[in-house]
């Protein structure tokens, strides 16, 4: 590396190549895949379900985002901004794919900032408050093992488009389930305080619990992993009873409205501005 | 590599011999690895430094971490989001060369919460807009690379070699913040004031990352000496001023210094100088956001606590648990 390369050429030759700094990668998960919404495919019903998995992708890496620089180790700082890139770059595909299919052209900045709450289509649990640890990884494993059981269905769904998204989502939410299973057990198994912690954490899921399954019936799915991990964790399964009330209809807790507030600010409040 | 490691079989070598074989490897230009003999002045000054270094990683992931939530559009969202990440995970690889030298990250942490070590002054600023993400990855990620090039050919070895790889995402990071900038000022008059305005504010403290002047840095003398740092503080400064005036031309923004200007009899920029008791007070504890840095840094310590506890004891009970199985 030459000593001052990186820095003298800061200023020339890439400003037309607005796209360089994408993300954390490269790789165009739809690279070559054909965005045509086919015949078979009602386009306000695909619109709706790319929306509605979008809002909890969002919704959960802005949660995932609070705990930058709060996390308990520098390795877990580093794991959950990860699964929050990870369930940001889905959300972005997502709401992407909607503006194609719903006939306004949206694109995703349309969707994330200049929606209110009411419109928002995400699942409570992912809303509700950033809360302890123990809360953040019961939280994440019932979300990522229900969104993964979700995304293996959509891996033969007639768009190729969203087959694409859930093909590449299906691998990142594998390791977060797997991340949040091992930390299950760890505190389940680990102290007193850890596995009390971890109690109340269930308790704090289990009223959400009936919503998601209404949402998308992956029930079987995400019970066995549950118990699966609970045993190991010698922690109770969480008992869930029938939802009174709908993420997915626009009935949301009073956390969600302060949450986009925090999002959408800066955007809204200087109209016209290009970033 | 390096020419001194002893043979396994070699006999114990003299107190003189030792010093001699590191100064020759000094002198030389070869590395020094973790198993070679260095002096304890040499372990003790690189263990403060890469400390510093380390601390400056994790704490500096606040300024612009307050920004990922309210990042303006998704795609600046992922960009801070990951800069953010790379931060923590620069603290890692930091804090690992560091224990190379024989202490460890949870003492290092402990010594950076009772104050007992420092981080840069610069993440003592406070970040009032969405237009310091860029400035600060444009001056303050361009005077870290300024900084640390030179260090890619520490003389120790753990350290240069994370260097390389940390200067790598550095300049990326360099690279995203000043795109920004450029996306900025090419909208609408409130942006391009809000570009000028962290300008502003970010400048001064950025040329104070170098460190004091020259002839009131007490420990730079013996640093170089010993081939841990490459370039005298005010060498970095004026190069860092030198590259960034063309830079902040084609911006399209003013740099806040009125003596700022070219002198051609030096082929080099002449430039004010900053408010050195400034830079002193914030060391010492007492700029804008120090007290804020450090109880962000601490009550994650401390909430973490229990977590680190449980991991602790769930290992001990697997480990119990294995050798009966």
């Amino acid at each position: 590396m030459s000593e001052d390369h990186v820095y003298m050429t800061l200023a020339e030759g890439h400003e037309d190549d607005s796209r360089w700094a994408y993300g954390t990668g490269f790789e165009d998960p739809l690279h070559g895949v054909d965005t045509t919404v086919p015949d078979t495919v009602d386009a306000g019903e695909l619109a709706a379900l790319c929306v509605a998995l979008g809002d909890d992708a969002l919704v959960s890496a802005q949660r995932l985002a609070e705990w930058i620089t709060r996390a308990p180790e520098l390795e877990e700082e580093v794991a959950l901004a990860n699964i929050g890139l990870d369930l940001l770059g889905q959300a972005r595909l997502l709401y992407s794919r909607a503006g194609q299919v719903d006939g306004t052209g949206r694109d995703e900045d349309a969707y994330a900032y200049f929606r209110d709450a009411a419109d928002f289509r995400n699942v409570r649990l992912a809303e509700l408050p950033r809360g302890d640890f123990a809360f953040c990884v019961v939280r994440l494993l019932v979300l990522s093992s229900w969104r993964l059981a979700q995304f293996e269905r959509l891996l033969g769904h007639p768009d190729p488009v969203l087959a694409a998204v859930a093909a590449k989502g299906a691998k990142e939410l594998t390791y977060h389930r797997q991340y949040a299973a091992e930390w299950a057990v760890r505190l389940g198994d680990g102290t007193e305080e850890s596995h009390s912690r971890m109690r109340k954490a269930l308790d704090k899921v289990a009223p959400y619990l009936g919503e998601l399954f209404t949402a998308c019936d992956v029930r079987d799915e995400v019970v066995a992993v549950l118990r699966q991990v609970t045993e190991e964790a010698g922690l109770p399964m969480p008992a869930y009873r029938p939802s009174s009330g709908s993420g997915r209809a626009g009935e949301h807790t009073e956390h969600l409205a302060p949450l986009l507030a925090e999002l959408q600010g800066v955007a809204r409040a200087t109209p016209g501005a290009t970033w | 590599m390096t020419t001194t490691r002893l043979a396994e079989d070699s006999p114990p070598e003299s107190p003189e011999e030792l010093q001699a074989h590191f100064d020759a490897t000094i002198a030389h230009d070869q590395r020094i690895e973790p198993r070679d003999w260095m002096p304890e002045g040499y372990r003790k000054t690189l263990v403060r430094q890469i400390a510093q270094h380390a601390h400056s990683e994790i704490i500096g992931m606040q300024p612009e971490g307050e920004w990922i939530t309210r990042a303006p559009s998704l795609r600046r969202k992922a960009i801070l989001f990951a800069k953010v990440q790379d931060e923590a995970g620069h603290g890692l690889y930091l804090y690992s060369a560091a224990e190379t030298l024989g202490v460890d990250r949870a003492e290092l942490t402990d010594r950076l919460i009772e104050g007992r070590q420092k981080y840069s002054s610069i993440f003592n600023y406070p970040t009032l807009s969405f237009a310091d993400v860029g400035v600060i990855g444009w001056f303050v990620d361009g005077a870290a690379i300024c900084n640390q090039v030179p260090l890619c050919r520490s003389s120790y070895g753990p350290y240069a070699r994370a260097m390389v790889r940390i200067c790598k995402e550095e300049s990326f990071h360099q690279r995203q913040g000043y795109e920004l900038l450029m996306t900025m000022m090419r909208g609408t008059d409130e942006q391009r004031a809000m570009v000028q305005d962290a300008v502003n504010r970010w400048w001064w403290p950025s040329l104070m990352m170098f460190g004091p002047p020259d002839d009131a840095s007490p420990n730079s003398a013996q640093s170089m000496a010993w081939k841990i740092k490459r370039h005298s503080n005010d060498e970095l400064r004026q190069r860092f001023v030198d590259m960034t005036v063309p830079q902040a031309e084609k911006l399209g923004v003013t740099l806040p210094d009125p003596e700022l200007k070219w002198n051609p009899e030096r082929g080099r920029h002449d430039f004010g100088t900053p408010d050195w008791d400034e830079l002193m007070r914030v060391i010492k504890g007492n700029g804008p956001c120090n007290a804020q840095r450090m109880e962000r840094r601490r009550s994650a310590h401390e909430e973490g606590a229990w977590v680190r506890e449980a991991a602790t004891a769930h290992a001990a009970k697997r480990a119990r648990k294995e050798p009966a199985a």
